[in-house]
């Protein structure tokens, strides 16, 4: 009985554990302070969609064998100038959204293929130098949001007229263009088909390509380098893969994101982006050797739903703003507990 | 003579999870005497040294059984250090020395003349000043003693590698109790005149009245040095000689007799049968098992079988060839020339490789039986696919768990089924999960490496009975590389035997325990030619 409990609990995780616990918890106490479930639910859907490409990022990374990418700000600042690029050359709707990734997807492949070099030079230390190339790149694009000879008054600072915004608005462009796809109300429970269908759509890609054969040959080169070896397969090569893959959908990740968030947000903006996204695939279940969709769902799901949920409860105890700390707190925490743990399985 | 018996092991038995790995070995050393301990890789010498120091792996697995006395009094080692301070020097194989530290800082290491001084004085013992200038002192003495003339005070790293020996005996007879030295294979770095030079120093340090434990491979120094010497095989004692009973064919005979079973009805006749494979001048750069300028031709259907001790690079020859290590040299399959270096082209050119290193390289540890066996075959061959658009293959499941279904039942893999992970199958399924995977390719030459490392004895039968099965039914030709000679020359059609990185020869698998002994030990071409 004991052997099979501490099994179930291995099956589980501890962190999955632990926020489904506060999860719950927190649902509770929710209705006990009457909060409007509707509201609650429509929220959870928009925001569980919105970032859940961005956490998908991370599994071509993980099963190429570099680990958890949080050098994701790579693929967003390839996301951000195919979007502001789009705006400035005024398109609308639909078209704006499909120029953007247009525009960002070569960019985040030749990124990414450079990124894949520097890792290749770089291997054990994958996730602490990308974190740093993360930080670097927010920001160097910093000189470049301010530089670029960008135009368009909706985008640049209003005085001066030189430099882009540090939000830019979507009203004209592609604010909402999946979340309004064949959206729906159910009763009071708004749901973003649209965002919903692309993220089903992404997955069953990323899934479909894991069962190629170059899926598997990045897989193999991912979960033992050196079985990888002697099937020929050239680990170099397969871990590039995974990081031009891993920034080409980080890249359509932010643009999901912001349509769904209505602004583009530049300069620091992006800077913290890859943490909430890491910790959600590892609450999922995920580890930095092994992920699966599954994880990046159930881990999107349950550490958005508690980002939703936790705050408007502890504001009723506590006063002041309490939800930037209290994602500080779970996402960092997770991914000290997953970091620990790799030296741990490296064994 | 027991008066002057400066270390004795008596009756010392050892067993390792279940497996006994020393059984009743005594052994003694007088003073003023070297004695010789030769052994095949395996055959307990090294877990004799583990507890004649008290290593913590010793205790770490039950202890062991039996007594050791020095100078008659009994004594138990709880660790390395403890011997030490006793009196019992070691000099290592691998050199344990501080390349950014000179000569004598090396051999005055934690055991340094010091000063008193007032931080001493206050803070105690740690804190006082090293004395430099005696500390030069002692260790220039140790090395007169040794004869060696170079400067106590040049920096160890910049030494050449035979020098590094003697600094580590300098360090053993500077310590002043040291009363019993044990040499681990000390001349297998070294180059002939330095070996003969360190020959001259240990019959000195016997002279002096210390005794010496003397291991080593090469058999002519064991017989012109040791004053007795002692053969162990498979952790048992086979034979204790004297200098006068002992010669080279005699020892190397002693160390690799062994009963053989052999499991193939007959030898091929290969005299007609043509090089399917051509080695020429090979050299592969692995780590601990280099081979150098190596030729060999691997006849067309035939087991053949590479032995030799460890270290000698019988285990880089396959590694080089298949790509998992640097090679250079010529590589010619069926006349055809190929390239070094690229694992894709090998497993194309219908070659297979089982890796001695099973964890590391021959398996998926966490994946499932499927996936290891069939791995290999989709990335080289593209088997496995099928297709659902034009540009996109996927694998196909079907296919896949009826080919592993089918190795299973062939191979006789005990399994809960195609899905479980190969880490839960035990030492010998999990060689058959690599054999499996090899054969999935369909090869013509499959390479195997230490086929039966770590499995146990009733997998051992089964896995060789499975290769020569592959051999004499499907006609794969089969290179099978293996530290145990018994099993080379239970099943193989010639054995080739490789010392220090060359071919020392080819002997039929039913030739002499002598002629295998004296390749291994590398004396076979000089005794010939000392013959003509």
């Amino acid at each position: 009985m004991k052997d099979r409990l501490n099994q179930i609990m291995d099956n589980i995780g501890l962190p999955r554990l632990i926020i489904a616990s506060l999860l719950v918890l927190f649902c509770a106490a929710a209705v006990l302070v009457k909060l409007p479930v509707s509201m609650v639910a429509s929220d959870v859907l928009v925001r569980f969609g919105m970032n859940a490409v961005l956490v998908l990022a991370l599994i071509p990374a993980i099963k190429a064998g570099t680990g958890l990418n949080l050098a994701l700000p790579l693929g967003i600042m390839c996301g951000l100038v195919g979007a502001v690029v789009a705006i400035e050359n005024k398109y609308s709707g639909l078209s704006s959204f499909l120029f953007a990734l247009a525009v960002s997807i070569p960019l985040a492949i030749v990124i990414g293929y450079l990124y894949g070099l520097v890792l290749n030079k770089i291997k054990g230390q994958e996730m602490i130098v990308g974190t740093y190339v993360g930080f670097s790149i927010v920001s160097g694009m910093c000189i470049f949001w301010l530089l670029a000879p960008f135009k368009n008054p909706e985008m640049v600072w209003a005085y001066g007229g030189t430099g882009l915004r540090n939000t830019i608005l979507l009203h004209s462009s592609f604010d909402k263009i999946l979340n309004g796809f064949l959206s729906f109300n159910l009763g009071q429970i708004m749901v973003p088909t649209g965002l919903l269908l692309f993220l089903a759509l992404l997955s069953f890609a990323v899934w479909l390509f894991g069962k190629t054969r170059s899926g598997l040959a990045m897989q193999t080169a991912g979960s033992n380098p050196r079985f990888a070896q002697s099937c020929g397969i050239s680990i170099e090569k397969m871990r590039i893969l995974g990081t031009v893959l891993s920034t080409v959908i980080a890249c359509i990740g932010i643009l999901a994101y912001s349509q769904s968030y209505g602004f583009l947000q530049l300069y620091q903006g992006p800077l913290m982006m890859a943490f909430p996204a890491a910790a959600a695939i590892l609450i999922g279940g995920a580890t930095p050797r092994k992920a699966t969709i599954t994880h990046v769902i159930v881990g999107t799901f349950l550490f958005q739903s508690l980002l939703v949920v936790a705050p408007p409860v502890i504001n009723v105890i506590v006063e002041g703003s309490f939800s930037e700390i209290f994602r500080g707190i779970i996402s960092n925490g997770v991914i000290l507990y997953a970091l620990t743990t790799v030296s741990r399985r490296g064994e | 003579m027991a008066h002057d018996s400066l270390l004795e092991l008596l009756n010392i038995c050892k067993e390792y999870y279940g497996n006994q790995v020393l059984k009743n070995v005594s052994l003694s050393v007088h003073k003023g005497e070297i004695h010789g301990l030769v052994g095949e890789n395996g055959a307990g010498k090294s877990t004799l040294m583990n507890i004649l120091f008290g290593m913590p792996v010793i205790h770490q697995t039950g202890g062991y059984e039996g007594k050791i006395f020095l100078e008659e009094k009994p004594v138990y080692f709880q660790n390395p250090a403890q011997a030490m301070e006793s009196g019992i020097g070691m000099v290592h194989q691998e050199f344990m020395l501080i390349p950014g530290f000179n000569v004598a800082e090396n051999i005055k290491l934690n055991r340094e003349r010091t000063r008193a001084n007032w931080a001493s004085k206050v803070f105690g013992q740690k804190l006082k000043t090293i004395d430099t200038q005696k500390n030069r002192q002692d260790a220039r003495k140790a090395l007169d003693r040794l004869g060696m003339s170079f400067d106590e005070t040049a920096p160890v790293g910049g030494l050449p590698v035979g020098y590094m020996q003697f600094i580590e005996v300098a360090r053993e007879i500077d310590k002043e109790n040291t009363r019993v030295v044990v040499f681990d294979e000390p001349t297998a770095v070294l180059t002939e005149s330095e070996a003969e030079k360190f020959l001259l120093i240990a019959q000195k340090l016997a002279g002096e009245g210390m005794g010496v434990l003397f291991i080593s491979h090469r058999l002519d120094e064991i017989t012109q040095i040791c004053d007795r010497i002692t053969v162990l095989r498979d952790g048992e004692v086979v034979a204790s000689l004297k200098r006068h009973e002992a010669t080279v064919e005699k020892i190397a005979e002693l160390m690799v007799g062994r009963k053989v079973s052999r499991i193939a009805a007959e030898t091929k006749i290969t005299t007609v049968k043509k090089p399917v494979l051509e080695l020429h001048n090979l050299f592969v750069e692995m780590p601990g098992e280099r081979v150098r300028d190596l030729s060999i031709d691997v006849l067309q259907g035939e087991i053949l079988g590479i032995g030799g001790l460890a270290g000698h690079g019988k285990i880089g020859i396959a590694n080089g060839i298949m790509g998992m290590s640097p090679a250079r040299g010529a590589v010619l399959k069926d006349g055809k020339s190929l390239p070094l270096g690229d694992t894709m082209l090998m497993l194309k050119e219908g070659m297979a490789f089982v890796s001695e290193d099973r964890r590391g390289v021959g398996l998926l540890w966490d994946e499932s039986i499927e996936q290891n066996i069939v791995a290999a075959a989709i990335q080289s061959q593209n088997k496995f696919l099928k297709k659902i658009l034009p540009f996109i293959a996927l694998e196909d499941r079907a296919t896949i768990k009826q080919h592993t279904l089918k190795m299973i039942e062939e191979l006789d893999i005990r399994c809960l089924g195609p899905h479980q992970p190969v880490r839960r199958l035990s030492g010998g399924n999990q060689q058959k999960v690599c054999i499996a995977r090899a054969i999935t390719l369909l090869p013509d030459i499959l390479f195997v490496s230490e086929p039966t490392r770590g499995i146990d004895i009733g997998a051992k039968r089964i896995v060789l009975e499975l290769l020569l099965k592959l051999n004499r039914e499907l006609g794969v030709t089969i290179v099978m590389i293996s530290s145990e000679l018994a099993e080379l020359r239970s099943i193989c059609d010639r054995i080739a035997i490789i010392y220090q990185g060359r071919l020392e020869g080819i002997l039929a698998p039913t030739a002499a325990d002598l002629e295998f002994g004296l390749m291994m030990a590398g004396e076979y071409e000089h005794r010939e030619a000392t013959q003509a």
